[in-house]
């Protein structure tokens, strides 16, 4: 049995004593591109964050490939894993290959700042994030669909074996989003990269991922392959939604089509 | 690819930036030939070509007592002065992520204002406590009064980690604390030691020697290399702590030795000049301005400090004739300029 | 929409509120009553209501006009505080950064230096004078820039006018000993022997800044979402900055000329307000001035009763303290609303 990628062991999480999660444990394996989803408030980002170290846990171990991420220096675990933060500040006056070229830091030394490498590497994820025509603008000049691609090239040029990202597809119109999922894909294929990601779009995140976890409640409500997952029952569950789930006609995976409440439902009893 | 990227050197490699290179060398140079005529001026006159053979130990006797005794210490203090503020008011601005955070909003130069104004007020009135303070002498009791309330400050602001601006609000109070402190013993002093508080209070090279020069060149010697390894977690700083962390930096600590840096820094400068204000504000905004970089650039905000502190004090001694303390000259000539950089910056932009 | 949540939080707003009203009550009681001189609360209200024993001297000759004063001087600076960091986006904005506070004292050292004026009116219409003049001098480097929509060139020529006019002021100080003698008393903020034949006219400057500070808050709400933002909800830039930038002159320029140039409330008293009632500067701005107010009364009161009769204590000197301490406490125990 491989080790797993990432493994939550019995964590407890929150912030400033409002707990959201008590003792989860989720592993994640390697090579695989995983998907949290859930309404909102149900703790993905939350989780999120305790795997990339960003939220340390009040009880329980976050262990990245087998050790515990306290005992890694933050560069170490950086050389390992990238995240992309659900809403990162933009710098004034800094260029689109500047800012890729801060997702090199965890590669680069005091004495080389820079490298032929590190140039290298930024013209590459410039390059396979469509931003090459862009990458002299200045970040402030960018529209939000742009602006999150040089996000997204910042955490491919760190180079990480274990990629988190927090909304990759926020901003950004669907042929965008298509994009970069399957920048995902690629990236996961090529590179055999672990991918773990936090996704609205249910339709989207059943297309892309090889295994979805839906968060409910302070605990994992169902996980596992797509068909498996994504079920009228536990959407009804999880978002308090009727729908319908059927095949894709494109790809096969599973396609929600909501559905109307019927009008005496129309508005909910609270 | 047009642009050139960068420059391998085997050992060391650095990102090309040739506007950030050129203006640095440039403040460089303008720092030299400030400092020289800064010893050439004055009531004995000596030509450009004396003070620098003089300072290479070729010079005559007169000029040599001169240059090293008398001009050479206030230059020199001038330069260190400048520096020290300079990089303090750059780290300080770019962690905070806020161009008006100066060191002094790390409790700083209230303490050591507090620390000097007790031992002049309270020593000069002839208190055993003040009397024994100002046997210390004023710099040591403004240093170890400003590292205390930098320390009380930092301490404060500890809530599971230092938030940036958690530490700035607390900054502030603690700095309107000691400022309080201060101004009563002001109106409760006697006039001669107001004066004389208020004198210390506005920062002046006046009284420099070179036992003040000293330990600023070696805060200096240590600081400045510790300030570079900072370099890059300063970039990352500028997206945010998740996005720092995430790319593997230990954001607490180097917080820590940031603020410990620019502490220090700002504490040697206080402690020998006086609180020369505004030098910390001004010179990062200028460097920022002339070199166009996202943040005050470290090293070129320094030598903005410097040029600006040695020209003030050059400019008050030949202008004025008078002694006008170094404080007040940094902003008349200083303020100006960083407003005409504002008006002409934006309208470029607009265009 | 009712939800538990919602209702909490009403709640705590009206909590908040009926806090603040305490406090001013108290405030102003303990302004009235205590002192070198104590007064019985009951004494007050008889010498209010009914004025002809022997304590209306003191009540209505120098507790009522101190007490009115402090409200007032308070409240201006506390709404002009919230204004500047609203206009400017930065929590490290006080009423003094665009010169205003700065520019007074130089009027008065100036009139000192040049023309011997020492009387308390001449300072006071000096300072109004020279707080307007500054303030024209910042917005008028705003305006050269062009670029109304980024407060940060804003701030920081703010900051640049401020340190060259203290600059000024610190030259003429030590140059010339009376000047000193006339700032040094100056510059420490106090309510107390002040003169107050200029009360009606700042008193009248003072309204025109408020009302045009309420009118502001729409503008400030939607400013805080980006200029952007703003723009599409239908603010005028210019006229949004142009309004603001007024009111913080107008109320900071008679609080300056009224007490001297009182620090720290203006400063601090909208994070305290920001804490206890949010971010929505409808509410933002009464909360602020009322906390400005109180926090002005309490520290004067405190400074007399400290003084014990010879000596007051200047209010700046125990503001600075005392408030000193009590933000600290708001900032370590609160969780921090950034802006």
């Amino acid at each position: 049995m491989t080790m797993p990628a990432l493994v939550a062991d019995r964590v407890t999480l929150g912030y400033d004593g409002h707990v959201v999660f008590t003792g989860l444990t989720v592993q994640i394996e390697p090579g695989t591109v995983t998907t949290l989803i859930g309404a909102n408030g149900c703790g993905k980002s939350t989780l999120l964050k305790a795997f990339g170290r960003l939220l340390a846990p009040s009880s329980g171990v976050v262990r990245l490939e087998g050790t515990p991420v306290r005992q890694l220096s933050a560069r170490a675990v950086a050389r390992r894993l990238a995240i992309l933060p659900q809403k990162p500040l933009t710098p004034a006056a800094t260029t689109v290959r500047d800012l890729v070229m801060r997702g090199r830091h965890p590669h680069q030394t005091l004495l080389r700042p820079w490298s032929a490498e590190d140039a290298a590497k930024v013209a590459e994820a410039i390059a396979s994030t469509g931003m090459t025509e862009l990458a002299d603008r200045d970040v402030g000049s960018l529209s939000g669909g742009q602006l999150q691609r040089a996000w997204i090239a910042l955490v491919l040029a760190q180079d990480a074996p274990v990629i988190l990202l927090d909304e990759p597809t926020t901003f950004l119109d669907l042929s965008h989003q298509l994009e970069v999922l399957r920048l995902v894909r690629q990236i996961n294929a090529r590179q055999g990269s672990t991918i773990v990601m936090v996704l609205h779009d249910l339709s989207l995140a059943a297309r892309y991922s090889d295994r979805l976890i839906v968060l409910h409640e302070g605990g994992v409500l169902a996980d596992g392959a797509p068909w498996d997952v994504i079920t009228p029952a536990v959407l009804a569950t999880a978002f308090g939604l009727e729908a319908l789930v059927m095949a894709d006609p494109a790809s096969g995976r599973p396609l929600v089509v909501p559905l109307e409440p019927a009008p005496d439902t129309a508005v909910p009893a609270i | 690819m047009s642009r050139r990227q960068g420059i391998d050197l085997g050992v060391i490699a650095l990102p090309w930036r040739a506007r950030v290179l050129w203006i640095t060398l440039g403040c460089a140079v303008l720092v030299l030939g400030v400092f020289t005529f800064g010893i050439a001026a004055g009531s004995a006159r000596m030509g450009v070509g004396d003070v620098w053979t003089t300072l290479l130990g070729a010079g005559s006797r007169t000029f040599g007592f001169i240059v090293f005794e008398l001009r050479l210490p206030r230059a020199a203090a001038g330069i260190a002065v400048g520096l020290c503020l300079g990089l303090a008011g750059a780290l300080t601005q770019t962690f905070s992520r806020n161009p008006l955070a100066t060191p002094d909003i790390l409790g700083v130069t209230s303490g050591a204002a507090a620390g000097a104004v007790v031992a002049i007020v309270i020593g000069g009135g002839g208190y055993s406590v003040g009397a024994s303070l100002l046997g210390l002498g004023i710099p040591v009791v403004a240093t170890i009064g400003g590292l205390l309330a930098a320390a009380v400050v930092y301490g404060l602001s500890w809530r599971q980690g230092v938030d940036s601006f958690r530490l700035i609000l607390i900054g502030i109070g603690v700095t309107a604390i000691l400022g309080g402190l201060t101004n009563f013993l002001l109106v409760r002093a006697q006039l001669t030691q107001a004066t004389a508080a208020t004198q210390w209070m506005v920062g002046s090279l006046s009284g420099v020697s070179w036992a003040s020069v000293w330990p600023m060149l070696v805060v200096l010697a240590v600081a400045v290399p510790f300030a570079l390894t900072q370099t890059a977690p300063l970039d990352l700083g500028q997206l945010g702590d998740d996005f720092s962390t995430g790319l593997g930096v230990a954001v607490q600590r180097h917080r820590l030795l940031v603020i410990v840096i620019a502490v220090v820094l700002t504490s040697a400068a206080v402690s020998a000049a006086g609180p020369v204000e505004f030098v910390a504000f001004v010179a990062p905004q200028v460097a920022r301005r002339l070199t166009r970089t996202p943040r005050p650039p470290l090293i070129a905000s320094a030598l903005v400090g410097a040029v600006l502190v040695v020209t003030a004090d050059v400019g008050a001694r030949v202008a004025f004739g008078t002694e006008i303390p170094v404080g007040i000259v940094t902003a008349i000539i200083g303020a100006p300029y960083l407003i005409w950089l504002i008006t002409r910056h934006n309208r470029k932009e607009r265009r | 929409m009712s939800s538990p949540a919602f209702a909490v939080a009403r709640r705590v707003r009206v909590d908040a509120w009926v806090l603040l009203g305490l406090a001013l009550l108290l405030a102003v009681v303990g302004s009235l009553t205590l002192g070198s001189n104590p007064v019985a609360p009951g004494t007050v209200l008889q010498a209010l209501l009914d004025p002809s024993t022997d304590t209306d001297a003191v009540i209505w000759g120098s507790r009522v006009p101190r007490t009115l004063l402090g409200l007032l001087v308070g409240g201006c600076l506390g709404v002009a505080g919230a204004l500047m960091q609203g206009q400017t986006g930065n929590p490290l904005a006080d009423p003094g950064l665009f010169g205003v506070s700065s520019g007074a004292s130089l009027a008065v050292v100036l009139g000192a230096y040049l023309l011997g004026f020492n009387s308390m009116t001449a300072s006071l219409f000096l300072a109004l004078g020279g707080a307007l003049v500054a303030s024209v001098l910042v917005f008028g480097i705003a305006t050269l820039s062009r670029d109304l929509a980024n407060p940060v060139p804003l701030a920081i020529a703010g900051t640049a006018v401020t340190a060259l006019l203290n600059a000024v002021i610190s030259f003429l100080v030590l140059t010339n000993a009376s000047s000193l003698e006339a700032f040094r008393v100056w510059v420490v903020g106090s309510l107390g022997g002040r003169a107050l034949d200029a009360l009606p006219p700042a008193l009248a400057l003072a309204l025109v800044g408020l009302v045009l500070a309420f009118a502001n808050a729409r503008s400030l709400n939607s400013l805080t979402l980006g200029t952007e933002l703003a723009q599409g909800l239908g603010e005028t830039l210019w006229r949004a900055r142009l309004v603001g930038l007024s009111a913080i002159t107008l109320t900071t320029a008679s609080a300056v000329a009224l007490a001297g140039p009182i620090g720290f409330i203006g400063l601090t008293a909208p994070h305290a307000a920001r804490a206890l009632v949010g971010g929505n500067h409808f509410r933002l701005l009464p909360a602020s001035g009322l906390v400005g107010a109180v926090t002005l009364l309490v520290c004067d009161t405190v400074g007399r009763v400290i003084g014990g009769g010879q000596a007051e204590v200047p209010v700046g000197v125990v503001l600075a303290t005392l408030g000193g301490v009590a933000f600290i406490a708001i900032v370590r125990r609160t969780k921090l609303a950034a802006l």
